[in-house]
């Protein structure tokens, strides 16, 4: 049995949805970083997915190089997120707006 | 041939150089030794010029010597180099030569100054400046000279620049003689356009394509520039206010040489007058007119070299005259008298008040006769000469004028010839009241030395002067055309547009007397009026002495107005106007500053936020698009 290539797509949009909304409301840094986490999955998904119907390697291929990049992602924001708890008392994400105009 | 002529300016320049990079190590009165020497070299080597064009036939007596090209563009080519020719020859021998004589005479006057050096520095410069003038045989060359010889003046003028008097009279010959050279500037520009060169043989040559109307522009513009350079109506204020510079700067520049510059630029362009007598109409009429107001103004001045001031101008207004009535050789030949005896007279002035420490009003001297009779004689003829009393050469050089007047028109000759009597009469006056009368000058000077006669070095100068200004009537003599040797020396470059007046010979006679009898009537009204007095207000208006109020009205409708104006400008204009524009751009930018910074919040959500709304825009676009 198999199930159709939408719903794999739909996860994925809500997903993706999930994450995109989570980077914008949430204010605990560590919390947009799982959302960014989160969106780039189901973007992984649904390369997947395309990859299946249409038969085509190339799609898994290019999810294998978004998780690499995704890795390197994680060293550098959680590198970063390290550094400004060790300055600062909690994570949000507001409170280092000295870039502000 | 005559490939030796280029020392003339040279030498000058070479002067100007020495003294220029080590003036000040040589020193006095080493460096003053050496600008006399450089001139007179220069007189030597020109007199040499005049032998050699005199061995060749008349007409072949033009010759030009290119030095080098100054620049191309297109077709047009300047050329530097000189124009050897009997006017520009007689040009070269007179400047240099009574300029050695200014230059020896400066020697002295000039020994108690600290800028000595650099006093013969200009000198020098501006001497090469004047020969280049003569020499040149281009217009723009002699553009060249005449800016060289208005920087001198300037330069000159202003020698005793911490006089605030001086510093601003010589800013005023500058700013005055700049109004003609831009009427000077507009006749190359138009000769150029009309004729396609500005060489003068080829620009002569080529007269016949130009129309009537382009030749009287050209001309005008041309007499304009002489207007300047020359102080005729209405640009003469400037000439007493000049008397501001060192007495050997004004008998040099100011009487003998560069304001005669006008006169030459006239006579050298006599094809151009010749083809259009409205402008030599105009020529004559100015000149005329500037000879009866100067003179009158001269009746009323007080300072010693305001009245010669005056009396130039009115001479110059001579040459004009004749100019303007195609009597080149009489012009020329009153501008070499002129240079004489106003050089002498300027002089001799120099020693009064070099004796008298500086004083220059007639009214406190007098009786200096006795105490300075060599000046006293000096001076007396040159009285004689410029009140054209035979048979000093100023009645002969005033007689040719007045003679080619009255061909012309007898009202020009009119006006001339109470201009003589004036001219007689203010000399004499000045005469009278230094020489003769009341010693007026103890009040002024108590227990300092008597006024004496200058030593060599200032008393040869005006002494050689003097023989000139007797000798000067050989140089063009009316009883036989055999003895006209000025008028048939200069026949190469000016025969062509020569007005010939064939009168008889009673009518010279008449000419003569009346000419006589107009020099006596003035001499006798001097004698008269100013043997014994020292005040006649009513000879002497306040509307003469302020010298027909044309400087004042100057001052009063262009200068002041033009001052208002400016100061409204800077105040006004520049600070609301100008900077206003600049500051305003300014807040506005800094402004949209301001307002664009709010979106820079600093929130890094707030750019996430920004990203996506772009993005949904973005697919937004690509959907709908997809979709149609």
């Amino acid at each position: 049995m198999t199930i159709d290539g939408a719903w794999y797509l739909t996860l994925a949009a809500v997903l993706f949805t999930i994450g995109a909304v989570g980077v914008l409301i949430r204010r605990n840094v560590l919390i947009m970083f799982m959302c960014i986490e989160l969106m780039l999955n189901a973007a992984n998904l649904t390369f997947v997915t395309f990859s299946r119907e249409l038969n085509d390697i190339g799609g898994q291929v290019a999810v294998l190089f978004v998780l690499v990049v995704a890795a390197a992602e994680v060293v550098v924001g959680l590198g970063i997120i390290v550094a400004i708890f060790r300055r600062r008392v909690g994570a949000t994400a507001d409170d280092p707006h000295e870039l502000r105009g | 041939m005559l490939h030796f002529a280029y020392l003339i300016p040279l030498l000058p320049l070479g002067g100007f150089a020495l003294l220029l990079s080590f003036g000040r190590r040589i020193g006095n009165p080493a460096a003053g030794w050496i600008a006399t020497l450089a001139v007179t070299g220069a007189f030597v080597v020109a007199l040499a010029a005049l032998v050699a064009l005199l061995g060749q036939a008349a007409d072949a007596r033009v010759f030009t010597q290119h030095w080098f090209t100054w620049f191309t563009v297109d077709r047009l080519s300047v050329g530097v180099g000189l124009r050897i020719d009997p006017l520009s020859v007689t040009m070269a021998l007179f400047v240099t030569g009574v300029g050695a004589l200014i230059h020896l005479y400066s020697i002295g006057y000039m020994e108690h100054d600290e800028d000595f050096a650099k006093f013969f520095t200009y000198l020098n410069l501006f001497v090469f400046s004047m020969l280049m003038l003569v020499l040149a045989s281009n217009l723009l060359v002699t553009f060249f000279g005449w800016e060289g010889v208005g920087v001198c003046s300037y330069l000159l003028i202003a020698f005793w620049f911490r006089r605030p008097a001086a510093a601003s009279a010589g800013k005023k010959a500058m700013i005055y003689s700049r109004i003609g050279d831009v009427g000077f500037l507009v006749a190359m520009f138009l000769v150029f356009e009309r004729t396609g060169s500005l060489e003068y043989s080829t620009v002569f040559a080529r007269l016949g394509h130009v129309s009537r109307a382009s030749l009287v522009a050209i001309a005008l513009l041309l007499f304009l520039g002489a207007v300047g350079k020359s102080a005729q109506i209405p640009l003469f204020p400037w000439l007493a206010d000049a008397m501001e510079g060192p007495t050997p700067v004004s008998a040099l520049i100011h009487a003998a040489t560069m304001v005669t510059a006008g006169v030459y630029l006239m006579c050298r362009i006599n094809p151009i007058l010749h083809a259009a007598p409205v402008a030599a109409h105009v020529v004559a009429w100015v000149g005329v007119a500037t000879a009866l107001v100067a003179a009158t103004i001269g009746c009323a001045q007080t300072d010693i070299k305001k009245v010669l001031a005056y009396s130039t101008v009115s001479q110059l207004g001579y040459m004009f005259l004749a100019a303007g009535c195609g009597a080149y050789v009489a012009a020329v030949f009153l501008m070499l008298a002129h240079a004489f005896y106003k050089a002498l007279l300027f002089l001799s002035a120099g020693s009064v008040i070099h004796a008298l420490d500086g004083e220059q009003d007639l009214k406190k001297m007098g009786s200096l006769r006795a105490l300075m009779p060599i000046t006293a004689a000096t001076f007396f003829v040159g009285w004689l000469s410029i009140a054209g009393v035979p048979p000093f050469s100023g009645f002969w050089a005033k007689s040719a004028v007045l003679e080619n007047a009255w061909a012309l028109s007898p009202a020009l000759w009119t006006i001339g010839a109470v201009t003589a009597v004036l001219t007689a009469y203010y000399m004499g006056r000045e005469f009278f009241l230094v020489f003769m009368g009341d010693r007026r000058w103890s009040e002024a000077r108590p227990g300092g030395e008597l006024p004496r006669d200058p030593g060599w070095v200032m008393g040869v100068p005006p002494l050689v002067l003097a023989g000139c200004s007797f000798l000067g009537l050989f140089i063009d003599l009316p009883f036989h055309p055999t003895w006209s040797f000025l008028e048939r020396w200069l026949q190469p470059v000016v025969g062509a547009s020569l007005a010939v007046h064939h009168f008889g010979l009673a009518e010279l006679w008449g000419f003569a007397l009346a000419d006589v009898a107009f020099a006596l009537v003035g001499v006798a009204m001097a004698a008269a009026i100013w043997r014994a007095a020292v005040n006649r207000p009513r000879l002497e208006p306040r509307f003469l002495a302020m010298a027909w109020f044309i400087d004042w009205s100057y001052d009063r409708f262009i200068a002041r107005p033009g001052t208002v104006v400016s100061s409204f400008a800077a105040s006004t204009v520049d600070t609301r106007v100008i900077d206003g524009a600049v500051e305003g751009l300014a807040r506005l930018v800094a402004g949209g500053g301001v307002f664009l910074r709010r979106a820079q919040s600093g929130y890094v959500r707030t750019y996430a936020l920004t990203i996506v709304g772009g993005i949904v825009i973005v697919v937004a676009y690509l959907v709908t698009r997809a979709g149609s």
